[in-house]
C-alpha cells in the first residue's frame, strides 16, 4: 500500500521536472561540437580541397563504405577524381576522420540525413565538399609537406631548409 | 650446418651466409635497408644491427651490422639485446629527421620499406626540433618519377643501376650529408631496367610514373600471378586491378626465372589492356549491330560453322588453352600456325634441337651462373631484355669463385667489388651492329648473319672436328675461331646463346653444332634460344604447318572459312600474300583484343580477353610451363577469354543450340592426353579444384577498401563478387590467410612487411627458391643420348649484293613488340623508323646521317632517314624491327636503296 502511494507520489512530483524530449523538428537538438554525424571534406585556409586521395580514411574503415580515385592537377597536386560515402552502410564510428592525416575528412554534429529512397544515400564529392576548415581551421599540409604541389616551392617551407646545391662541396 | 646461438636458443643454419640473412630465414623481424639478396651487403645504413658476444659467459657483447657478419659456428648473438634493438631505433631516428611529411601523397605508402622498419624499430615521435633538408627533383622520363627529399642515402639505387644492371646515367653527387642520387642532369633514364628502381628503393624516391597517372595503393588491388606477354623469356608477374583497369605490374619473385627484377618493357607495357583501341563488342559486318548482340552473333556463328568448311590460324601470343580451343575447333588437319614460313622454319629447328637431347635448355638462373659465353646473332638487351641482365651478372660474378678462395664471401658485395676491379668472365657476341653487351664482351664480331654462322661452325669444327667445317674462311676468322673454342672448351659452365631475331635459319645450326659439339656425355652444353613471342614455343610444340601452307590450302578450296585467333597477321609478312589469303575465305571470324589492320579485314570481329582478363599456361623459350592467372572480371561482359568463345564455337559445329551451351571442360589436361609433349603442363599450377582447409586463395589483400562504396554510384546494393570456376583463387577479400603455393601467391605481404620485401618470408631460405618450389613446370625432358648428331647446312660467305642490300631487322626494346606500344611512355621511347647503312655503303650513295634514303622493299616504298653504324659491314643495312611504321615485311628480305630525287 505505501509502495503504491510512493509510486504515485513519485510519478505526481515528475510532472513539474523539465522535459526531456523537446519538440522536434520544430525545435532543433543542441548538439556537441564533437558530435560524430554527417561526413564533409573541407577545404584549407586558401580554399583548396584538403583531401589528397591518399585512400587512409577508405583503409581505415570498418564497413568498406569509402571508396575513391586520387589524381592530380598540372602543379602535382594530389586530390580525389571522386569521392564516394555509402551513407547507408556508414556506422559513423569516426576512424576516417582519425586516420586522415590532412584533417580533410571531418565528422560534424548533423544527423539530419534521412532518406526515403537508399540510393539517395549514396554522397559523391559534390555532395560531401564544404566551403569550410571544418574543425581544425589554419591546417594546410601542402605547406608542411616535402613535395612541390604548387602551393610552396622545395625548401619553402616553415620546417624546410633552402634546397642543397649538389655543386657545392662546403660543409 | 653449424649451430648458433641467438637469445640463448640454439638454431641449425648455413655456413658461410650472412647473419642478417640467416636471421630473416629464421623468421626474426631484423630491419634493414642496404642489403638486398641480389646485391649482397656494404654495410652502409648501420640499420641491423645486432649484439655479438665472445662465448656463452660474455654478458657485455659488442654491437656489429648482421649484414657484414659471417655466421660461424658456435656464434653467441642477440636481437633482442636492449642496447641494440636502442642502436637500431636511434638510426631510424636519424633518418627520420630529414624525411619529409610526405606519406600521405607519397607512392610508396602502404608498400614502403620505410615504413614498416620504423614501425618495426618503434620510432614513432620526431624529437629533432630543427629544419628539413630539402632538394630539387630531377626529370627522369615517362617510367620514373623522382622525390629527392625522401631519401635516406641507403646507396641500392645506384647500386642496382650501375653495378647490376650496367647503368651509366644515374649516379650519386656531392659530398657529406648532401649526397644526391640522380642523373647529372634532367634527362630519359636510359637502362633498360630502369622500373626496377621503383622496387628497390626502399622508400618514395624513386616510383613508378604509370602508377602515378591512375594511383592505387598496394592494399587495394585485386592482384593475381601473372607471366609477362611482351618476350619469350616469360618472367613472373604480378598483375594489380582497380575499378576494372590494370593499374600496376611488380615483379613476382621466381628463383630460376626472372628472380627479383623485370624490364620496363614488361614493367610499363601493360597498358594496352586499358587501352581505347580495345574491342568493344561481337560485330558482324553485314548486320547492323544492335543490343542483342549477343545472341544474334551465336546464330550468325551457328550457320557459318556448321555449313562451311573452316579453317584455324594460330597465334604465338595466345595461351595454349586458347591454340588448343581452336584445333579442336576446326580440326588438326585444318589447324595453321599463324606465323610466316621463316618464322615456322625457325622454330622448328629449334625444336628439334632441344628435342634432340643433346643440349640443354638452360634457365635464366643458370644463365647466371655461366663462366663463358657465345652469342651469335642476338642483341639481347632488345630482344630479350632479362637474359641480358642475367649475361651480364654472369660476366660480373664469374671472377667471385676465385674471391670465395681468399674468403671473401659470395655476399660482401663491397669486397667482392674491390676485389674483381676489372676482372670479369668471357663473352664473346657476334651481331652485325653494337650492342649494349659489347662493353663486357672479350671480343665482338660485326659480321653478316652468314658470315656469324659460318665462324659458329667453325667454331664447332675446332671442338669436334666430326661437326662439318666451313670452306674458305678468312685467317681471322679461323684465329678467331680458334680462340673461342679453347676458351668455351675450357670453361666448367659454357653457354651459347641464338635466336631467331635475325631470322637466319643457319645461325641456329651452327648454335646447335657448338653445343653439341661441347657436351660430354656427362655434361650437356646450355643452349638457349631466344623466340619471337611470349607462346611462341608453345605455339611450335602444336606441330602444324604455316600460314604459307593455310593460303595453298585455301586456294585449293580445302576451306572457305577462315578463323584468325589473336594475331595480326599483317605484321609477320607481306601485304599483298594476306590479302591474297582472305580473298580466298568467304567469311573470315577475327578473334582479338586490340583493333588492328587484320580485324578491319574481319567479317565477324569478337573481342577477347588480354591476359589480364584471362587464364591460360605458355611455354616460355627454354621450355618452362607457366599458368597465368585472370586478374579480374572485365565490366565488359564482352571480354571473354579465346577459349571459352572457341569451345562454345565447337558446340555449335557439333549441333548445340545457343541455349543449350555447356561450360568448357578442363582443356589443358585434354591437351596433354591429346598431345604427349606437353606433359607436365598441367602441373603448372593447382587446378580450380585446389583448396586449404577448404578455402579458396583470395586475390585482395585483408585491408582491400571501398567494398560498400565503389558500386554504390550504380546501385546501392551490392552485386554478389563475381566468382572463378577457372582457378583456386577468388576475387574478393575472403579466403585463406595463410602461405599460398608459390603459383598461386597473388601478391607478396607479411605482418609488419607490407612492402614486397616481404618475399624474404615467401622463401625457403633467403634468396633462394619458393617455399614448395618454384612454379612452373619445364617441358623439354632429359633424355640420356649416345652419339651425337651434327647439322650441316653452312651458307656461303657473304658478299654484297650488286645494287641490293640485304635488310636487318634490328629490335627494339621499346617499338619492336605488339601490345607494349600502346603505353604511351613505351611508345615516347620506340624509335622513329631509320635507316642504318655502313660509311662505305653511305659514302658511295652520297649520303650524309639523317639525310633521308628511299627504301624500296617488296611491294612497298619507304623514305628513311639515314644512319649510319660504321660496324655495319658493307652490303647491309637495318631497320627497326616491327616498329608500327615498319611492319608487313616478309623477313627475309633485300632492298634497294636509292636517292630521292
Amino acid at each position: 500500500m505505501i509502495s503504491l502511494l510512493r509510486t504515485i507520489r513519485l510519478t505526481f512530483l515528475h510532472m513539474f521536472r523539465k522535459r526531456e524530449t523537446i519538440p522536434y523538428p520544430e525545435e532543433k537538438v543542441s548538439l556537441h561540437p564533437r558530435w560524430r554525424g554527417r561526413i564533409v571534406l573541407t577545404r584549407d585556409p586558401d580554399m583548396g580541397e584538403r583531401c589528397v586521395g591518399c585512400y587512409l580514411c577508405a583503409a581505415a574503415c570498418p564497413v568498406d563504405c569509402i571508396s575513391l580515385q586520387a589524381t592530380e592537377d598540372e602543379n602535382g597536386r594530389r586530390y580525389p577524381e571522386f569521392f564516394r560515402i555509402n551513407f547507408s552502410r556508414c556506422i559513423f564510428c569516426g576512424y576516417c576522420e582519425e586516420a586522415c592525416p590532412t584533417y580533410a575528412i571531418q565528422l560534424i554534429p548533423d544527423f539530419e540525413m534521412g532518406e526515403y529512397n537508399r540510393q539517395d544515400l549514396v554522397y559523391e564529392k559534390e555532395d560531401l565538399l564544404i566551403n569550410s576548415q571544418g574543425k581544425y581551421p589554419g591546417y594546410n599540409y601542402y605547406k608542411v609537406a616535402g613535395i612541390d604541389a604548387g602551393i610552396k616551392g622545395k625548401g619553402e617551407g616553415d620546417n624546410e631548409e633552402p634546397p642543397i646545391d649538389i655543386h657545392s662541396l662546403l660543409p | 650446418m653449424a649451430i648458433i646461438y641467438i637469445d640463448h636458443k640454439a638454431y641449425e643454419v648455413t655456413p658461410g651466409k650472412n647473419v642478417l640473412e640467416t636471421c630473416l630465414t629464421l623468421g626474426f623481424n631484423l630491419p634493414y635497408f642496404c642489403w638486398h639478396p641480389a646485391m649482397g651487403s656494404v654495410g652502409a645504413c648501420r640499420q641491423c644491427a645486432v649484439k655479438l658476444f665472445k662465448d656463452e659467459e660474455d654478458t657485455k657483447g659488442r654491437i656489429v651490422m648482421s649484414c657484414m657478419e659471417m655466421v660461424k659456428e658456435g656464434m653467441f648473438l642477440s636481437v633482442e639485446d636492449p642496447a641494440a634493438k636502442a642502436f637500431r631505433a636511434q638510426v631510424i631516428e636519424w633518418l627520420m629527421t630529414n624525411h619529409p611529411h610526405d606519406c600521405a601523397v607519397c607512392d610508396e605508402g602502404g608498400a614502403c620499406h620505410l615504413q614498416d622498419m620504423t614501425v618495426m624499430t618503434g620510432h614513432t615521435y620526431r624529437r629533432f626540433q630543427y629544419q628539413k633538408r630539402s632538394y630539387k627533383n630531377q626529370y627522369l622520363g615517362p617510367f620514373i618519377h623522382h622525390e629527392m627529399n625522401r631519401c635516406i642515402q641507403c646507396y641500392r639505387c645506384v647500386r642496382f643501376y650501375k653495378d647490376y644492371a650496367g647503368g651509366k646515367d644515374l649516379d650519386v653527387f656531392a659530398a657529406h650529408n648532401h649526397v644526391y642520387f640522380g642523373r647529372a642532369e634532367d634527362g630519359i633514364l636510359e637502362n633498360e631496367f630502369s622500373g626496377n628502381l621503383a622496387e628497390v628503393c626502399p622508400t618514395g624516391v624513386f616510383t613508378d610514373k604509370t602508377l602515378k597517372a591512375h594511383y592505387t595503393r598496394k592494399w587495394d588491388m585485386t592482384m593475381a600471378p601473372s607471366i609477362c606477354q611482351h618476350c619469350s623469356l616469360g618472367c613472373n608477374i604480378i598483375a594489380g586491378e582497380r575499378y576494372g583497369e590494370l593499374r600496376q605490374i611488380t615483379s613476382r619473385f621466381n628463383a630460376e626465372v626472372n628472380g627479383y627484377f623485370i624490364c620496363d618493357r614488361g614493367r610499363f607495357g601493360y597498358e594496352f589492356v586499358n587501352s581505347k583501341n580495345r574491342i568493344q563488342q561481337p560485330l558482324i559486318r553485314t548486320k547492323v549491330p544492335d543490343t542483342n548482340d549477343k545472341q544474334n552473333l551465336y546464330q550468325h556463328l551457328k550457320k557459318i560453322l556448321s555449313t562451311h568448311k573452316v579453317m584455324g590460324i594460330a597465334s604465338p601470343r595466345a595461351s595454349l588453352e586458347a591454340n588448343f580451343a581452336l584445333r579442336q575447333l576446326v580440326g588438326s588437319t585444318n589447324f595453321y600456325h599463324g606465323i610466316s614460313e621463316t618464322e615456322a622454319r625457325l622454330m622448328r629447328s629449334i625444336l628439334q634441337t632441344l628435342g634432340s637431347g643433346q643440349v640443354q635448355s638452360p634457365s635464366l638462373k643458370e644463365i647466371e651462373a655461366a663462366d663463358a659465353i657465345l652469342i651469335l646473332g642476338e642483341d639481347l638487351h632488345n630482344s630479350a631484355p632479362m637474359m641480358a641482365l642475367a649475361v651480364r651478372q654472369a660476366i660480373r660474378k664469374a671472377p667471385f669463385e676465385a674471391a670465395q678462395q681468399i674468403g671473401i664471401p659470395s655476399w660482401h658485395d663491397a669486397a667482392l667489388l674491390g676485389f674483381t676491379q676489372d676482372k670479369k668472365g668471357t663473352l664473346f657476341i657476334a651481331y652485325p651492329t653494337k650492342t649494349k653487351l659489347d662493353e663486357l664482351a672479350a671480343n665482338t664480331m660485326h659480321r653478316a648473319p652468314d658470315d656469324i654462322a659460318r665462324i659458329g661452325y667453325a667454331i664447332a669444327n675446332m671442338l669436334n672436328p666430326l661437326s662439318p667445317s666451313p670452306e674458305d674462311i678468312g685467317q681471322d676468322d679461323l684465329k678467331l675461331a680458334k680462340r673461342i673454342a679453347g676458351i668455351i672448351k675450357q670453361a666448367e659452365r659454357p653457354l651459347i646463346i641464338c635466336g631467331t631475331s635475325l631470322c637466319h635459319e643457319a645461325l641456329i645450326k651452327a648454335a646447335t653444332n657448338i653445343a653439341v659439339a661441347l657436351g660430354t656425355k656427362e655434361k650437356k652444353a646450355g643452349l638457349s634460344f631466344v623466340v619471337p613471342e611470349c607462346n611462341s614455343m608453345g605455339l611450335a610444340m602444336m606441330e602444324a604447318p604455316s600460314l604459307m601452307q593455310a593460303a595453298e590450302a585455301l586456294k585449293k578450296g580445302e576451306a572457305d572459312t577462315l578463323i584468325v585467333l589473336e594475331n595480326d597477321l599483317y605484321r609477320g609478312t607481306q601485304k599483298k600474300d594476306i590479302d591474297d589469303l582472305f580473298s580466298y575465305c568467304k567469311e573470315l571470324i577475327v578473334l582479338d583484343h586490340l583493333h588492328n589492320e587484320t580485324t578491319g579485314k574481319a567479317s565477324v570481329l569478337i573481342p577477347v580477353a588480354t591476359f589480364a582478363e584471362a587464364e591460360g599456361t605458355m611455354v616460355n623459350n627454354e621450355g618452362r610451363a607457366q599458368r597465368f592467372f585472370q586478374v579480374f572480371d572485365p565490366k565488359n561482359e564482352n571480354f571473354r577469354e579465346s577459349w571459352r568463345w572457341l569451345d562454345e564455337f565447337k558446340q555449335f559445329k557439333n549441333g548445340v543450340n545457343p541455349e543449350d551451351l555447356a561450360a568448357p571442360g578442363n582443356l589443358i589436361t585434354t591437351l596433354v592426353a591429346l598431345m604427349p609433349q606437353f606433359k607436365g603442363a598441367e602441373t603448372a599450377a593447382p587446378d580450380a579444384g585446389f583448396r586449404i582447409n577448404g578455402q579458396k586463395i583470395p586475390r585482395e589483400p585483408h585491408r582491400y577498401s571501398g567494398r560498400t562504396a565503389m558500386l554504390a554510384n550504380i546501385n546501392v546494393s551490392e552485386p554478389k563478387p563475381s566468382e572463378d570456376q577457372n582457378s583456386a583463387l577468388s576475387f574478393t577479400m575472403e579466403g585463406y590467410r595463410g602461405m599460398p603455393p608459390a603459383p598461386l601467391t597473388p601478391f607478396f605481404w607479411a605482418p609488419g612487411w607490407n612492402s614486397g620485401q616481404s618475399v624474404n618470408k615467401y622463401q625457403e631460405e633467403v634468396g633462394g627458391a619458393l617455399q614448395g618450389g618454384n612454379p612452373g613446370k619445364k617441358l623439354f625432358p632429359e633424355i640420356p643420348v649416345a652419339g651425337k648428331t651434327f647439322l650441316n647446312d653452312i651458307p656461303p660467305a657473304f658478299t654484297p649484293l650488286p645494287g641490293e642490300w640485304l635488310m636487318l631487322p634490328l629490335s627494339h626494346i621499346f617499338g619492336s613488340e605488339e601490345l607494349s606500344i600502346y603505353t604511351p611512355g613505351i611508345a615516347e621511347r620506340a624509335p622513329r623508323p631509320y635507316l642504318a647503312i655502313s660509311k662505305n655503303d653511305a659514302k658511295r650513295l652520297k649520303v650524309l646521317d639523317e639525310e633521308i634514303l628511299q627504301l624500296q622493299l617488296q611491294d612497298q616504298i619507304y623514305q628513311l632517314p639515314v644512319l649510319i653504324k660504321e660496324e655495319l659491314p658493307d652490303g647491309l643495312a637495318g631497320i627497326p624491327h616491327h616498329i608500327p611504321e615498319l611492319t608487313a615485311i616478309a623477313w627475309p628480305a633485300n632492298g634497294i636503296l636509292t636517292k630521292p630525287k
